[in-house]
């Protein structure tokens, strides 16, 4: 890891990572829907409210109160700036879960005498299931919609969910397994239509592609830094305040922090580093996007030019620049990560759970379980290189080749066999 | 997960890999598991029928790491067994060799079941094949 921060390394790194033969280094990280690395531009930007300036942005009456509060008013307006809002419609929380917890429970409980019918996708993020299944248990009715084939909702299926009872409608901007981009626009604009509350999930999405609340009509937005090169255990909740002005119950009681809705000392050197990361993805955006989404479009042509059967899940179209989701018939996703170890990927296949099942967003879209116990994530980000997907495009043909060989399903697809009609003797395990 | 350095090798350097004429009145042929649940083994064994030795063994796995590992390492400890040596072998044993963690026992289980399947699958192709002999040596 190469950073212009003048910091003294850690004293022992578990994913330090080794020179390989060709200059790059491995492990190479792909993984950028599950974290992002720190931008060194947002370490450098934080680094000094840890210890000089490390006053507590409430402190009204000294200059270290100040100090803090003036660094945070001025990522509310960064983040502001990069979603189309404005800064007193932005909220601090700790996170992506917190922010999704608090706009659903929130407009829920505030509503609540306005109607009990909450509307959502299945391949929503949990911290967005949960909650609508927490809701249910308090006599809120949610109706869960499919998707189509390629990931995205059914405008029709949404316009006949919605009824005079419902106040909420829950639909994430980009999805964190395949990437695709709902057309919050188009979901924007009915919800506007009927007086529904609109909050999108977009913590994939911000920073990636442009999001802009008031030509979306979005009414509630979760936000989280460490998905746009940010810190962790930092977010914000875009809470809109005309036109109309949402109003949301705390989860959080106490102080009376951010206008009330969530109370607690504000993480003052996160909030920057959220705040200067957005002003990064504000800037960068356009190149970044074209960029990355060139890695990604030259991984998917070098693998699937030399492996047949293989499938991408979700719409290519509507679909975040840095994401690709494969599945790779008659292999199975954890052996192909165990045979890729010096790349950091994802598998849909959980093979270590209890129940076995596989991703339940690949199973929405109408994959088969043993496509989606196939798959593999890949998440491209600001630091991959050209020299990074190729090895990694090298890595996962050979592996596959290698693991087709050793599987019984190939063999018996080559002789002819479909694999569907065939009893399987071990359905119960 | 962590996986231990058995299954890693077994992985990386599977043995037995490969397939016998099925057809063959010598193999047996055991198919377990289902590609829905992640797992699907394949486990032949060559038996000679004058001493019910198993002479070869080989296998072929779609499966994670530990499920290749565990049809893996049924090849290399049914070879050179008896029908009924090989079928006294327990899952247990393979979880103990292999340090597989509870969440991959079931991969052991598939391992039993492949290796009781191809014994089966042969032992039903001696009947079927020689039905007469075994009634003249009554």
């Amino acid at each position: 890891m190469s950073t212009d921060v003048k910091t003294p390394p850690p004293a022992s790194q578990a994913t330090e990572q080794r020179p390989s033969a060709n200059g790059i280094k491995l492990p190479i990280y792909m993984d950028n829907h599950a974290t992002t690395q720190l931008d060194p531009r947002v370490l450098e930007e934080m680094l000094p409210y840890f210890m000089e300036k490390f006053g507590n942005a409430a402190s009204r009456n000294h200059p270290f109160g100040w100090a803090a509060e003036e660094a945070v008013e001025l990522s509310r307006e960064r983040i502001a700036k990069l979603i189309g809002a404005t800064a007193k419609e932005i909220i601090f929380t700790s996170g992506a879960t917190e922010s999704d917890n608090l706009a659903i429970k929130g407009v829920a409980e505030m509503y609540r005498e306005k109607g009990n019918h909450i509307i959502t996708a299945v391949t929503e993020h949990k911290a967005v299931l949960d909650t609508c299944k927490h809701l249910e248990k308090g006599g809120f009715r949610v109706t869960y919609m499919p998707v189509q084939k390629d990931g995205l909702v059914d405008l029709e299926d949404l316009k006949r969910a919605m009824d005079d009872k419902t106040i909420l409608v829950t639909i994430m901007a980009a999805n964190n397994e395949i990437g695709v981009v709902q057309p919050l626009a188009e979901i924007g604009k009915l919800c506007r239509e009927r007086g529904v509350i609109f909050h999108t999930d977009a913590v994939q999405a911000i920073g990636k592609i442009p999001v802009d609340v008031n030509k979306m009509n979005i009414d509630v937005a979760s936000i989280t830094g460490h998905k746009l090169y940010g810190p962790k255990g930092v977010g914000a909740l875009y809470v809109r305040r005309k036109n109309p002005r949402v109003q949301l119950v705390p989860l959080i009681d106490g102080g009376g922090h951010e206008r009330g809705m969530r109370s607690g000392t504000l993480n003052v050197p996160g909030i920057v580093g959220l705040g200067k990361a957005c002003e990064i993805a504000m800037q960068d955006m356009p190149q970044e996007s074209v960029k990355i989404s060139g890695l990604r479009d030259r991984l998917r042509d070098k693998i699937m030019g030399r492996l047949d059967e293989t499938y991408i899940n979700g719409s290519m179209e509507q679909r975040l620049p840095g994401n690709l989701n494969i599945s790779f018939a008659y292999v199975e996703g954890e052996s192909l990560l165990m045979g890729i170890n010096d790349i950091a990927v994802s598998s849909g296949s959980a093979c270590t759970s209890a129940t076995l099942e596989p991703s339940y967003v690949l199973k929405a879209l109408g994959t088969g379980d043993d496509l989606a116990h196939s798959s593999i994530r890949f998440g491209i980000g600001r630091f991959n290189t050209e020299a990074e997907v190729d090895y990694v495009a090298d890595r996962v043909i050979e592996t596959v080749e290698r693991l087709r060989e050793l599987s019984p399903l190939y063999e018996m697809a080559k002789e002819g066999v479909d694999l569907k009609s065939v009893k399987w003797a071990g359905e119960a395990h | 997960m962590s996986y231990s350095d058995k299954v890693i090798d077994h992985y990386n350097h599977p043995r037995n890999v490969g397939s016998m004429d099925k057809s063959s009145a010598d193999v047996g042929t055991g198919l377990v598991g289902a590609p829905e649940c992640g797992d699907v083994m394949k486990l032949q064994i060559k038996v000679n029928p004058e001493t019910s030795v198993i002479e070869d063994a080989k296998f072929k796995t779609f499966g994670c790491g530990s499920a290749i590992a565990s049809s893996s390492l049924a090849t290399e400890w049914v070879k050179g067994k008896t029908i009924d040596e090989a079928l006294a072998i327990k899952n247990t044993e393979i979880v103990k060799e292999l340090a597989l963690p509870p969440v991959k026992i079931h991969c052991s289980v598939l391992a039993e079941d492949a290796i009781r399947a191809a014994i089966g699958d042969w032992k039903k192709k001696q009947e079927a094949t020689k039905p007469v002999a075994v009634q003249a040596a009554h």
